[in-house]
């Protein structure tokens, strides 16, 4: 499946419209998988984003503090309408899971007794999980497109160091960050680096 | 209940969370232990047990599972709880995050932009594999939870198109079946 290219982006959403779209997706994103929900959305559905641009928003939402969930929703937010946009899209993601996961809390009481709820719930959530395995693989496939093995090794030594061997992922992070970044750093004369 | 009845329960609420909010480098799983400690050893708000049945709702419910935030507020001090500490949870983050999305865009199209961006981006899809790992292991999931999960991820790639209603759906149905299967004895 080809990127959208930047000419075939749709014009950018009213506000109201931008609200509904992340309203709706909070609403129904039982068992999380809502970066992936967001993916789907906005850059396939509505093209309102390029692909590499929401996954550049990808890695900023993960490495500046907070749930990588609504700093991904404030940066595509503010791509998309600018720093109304970003407020109008956090509070429409956030509003509906707010009441939502009360309610659920409530609930929870009385079907806790019930195997086949919790069957369709842990189901759920483990094809949920699959949603943002799949952005993983997206944003595999532009590193592949980059053409260059730094940017591989960095996102396999992340994956192994805070994944696999479960080390603390601050220090992992500021030691894999400015080696990945020098290793594709442009050089006098040597040519652009080109994402 | 709560060992600091001089401190108003939105106030509490907002000085645990608003600090949280900002060190919460990599996403919300990386302050789960440190709200734990606050709401439950701390503060004293819930037991140890409630916690982890709360953590179970904030899983399943929509919303990211930072929504454990707004769990616990409204265990402390109802709906007011609840929204107090999404807002306290969510906000300083938000803000800081808006900040660096202006920062990084004011400087879209310069060469050192487009390397850091290279360079920063593997660091994003390493996290996002390693997240995967991260919450199959808090909820203790076995191989069918691994299998319907990277099934679905390959779906979505094959056929980028199909609803992920439906493949949630199928997640459901397949783990009813397993659950009927050990009822009737094929499965251990």
């Amino acid at each position: 499946m080809a990127d959208p290219a930047p000419e075939e982006l749709a014009p950018p959403p009213s506000l109201f419209k931008l609200g509904s779209v992340l309203f709706w997706i909070g609403v129904f994103s039982f068992g999380g998988g809502l970066s992936g929900w967001i993916h789907r959305q906005v850059v396939h559905r509505y093209r309102w984003m390029t692909n590499d641009d929401f996954l550049s928003g990808i890695a900023l939402a993960q490495i500046v503090p907070g749930a990588n969930v609504t700093n991904l929703c404030v940066y595509v937010g503010y791509r998309i309408r600018g720093a109304w946009g970003a407020t109008m899209s956090l509070f429409a993601l956030m509003s509906g899971p707010t009441i939502l996961c009360v309610f659920v809390a409530i609930l929870y009481h009385y079907v806790q007794d019930y195997p086949v709820l919790h069957a369709c719930v842990d189901g759920v959530a483990a094809a949920a999980v699959g949603l943002n395995i799949r952005l993983g693989i997206v944003g595999t496939q532009r590193i592949q497109r980059m053409r260059r093995i730094a940017p591989m090794i960095a996102m396999v030594a992340t994956f192994v160091a805070v994944g696999v061997m479960e080390w603390p992922l601050v220090p992992v992070v500021l030691i894999i960050a400015p080696l990945s970044v020098a290793a594709v750093w442009p050089r006098k004369g040597g040519g652009a680096a080109h994402a | 209940m709560r060992d600091d009845s001089s401190l108003s329960p939105y106030l509490a609420l907002i000085t645990v969370f608003v600090p949280l909010s900002l060190v919460a480098i990599g996403g919300g799983p990386s302050i789960f232990a440190p709200i734990q400690k606050e709401a439950v050893d701390i503060h004293k708000w819930m037991s140890a047990r409630e916690f982890i049945e709360i953590f179970a709702v904030a899983r399943v419910a929509p919303g990211p599972g930072s929504m454990l935030g707004t769990l616990i507020g409204w265990k402390v001090a109802g709906w007011g709880g609840a929204i107090v500490a999404t807002l306290a949870l969510f906000i300083p983050s938000s803000i800081l995050c808006l900040a660096v999305a202006k920062v990084w865009n004011r400087y879209r199209g310069r060469e050192w932009h487009a390397a850091l961006e290279m360079g920063l981006a593997p660091i994003g899809t390493g996290l996002m594999f390693a997240g995967a790992i991260a919450i199959f292991r808090m909820a203790e999931a076995g191989p069918l939870a691994w299998g319907l999960a990277i099934f679905v991820a390959l779906m979505l790639t094959w056929r980028p198109r199909a609803h992920p209603f439906a493949l949630l759906g199928i997640g459901a149905v397949v783990f009813n079946l397993q659950l009927w299967l050990a009822h009737m004895g094929y499965l251990r």
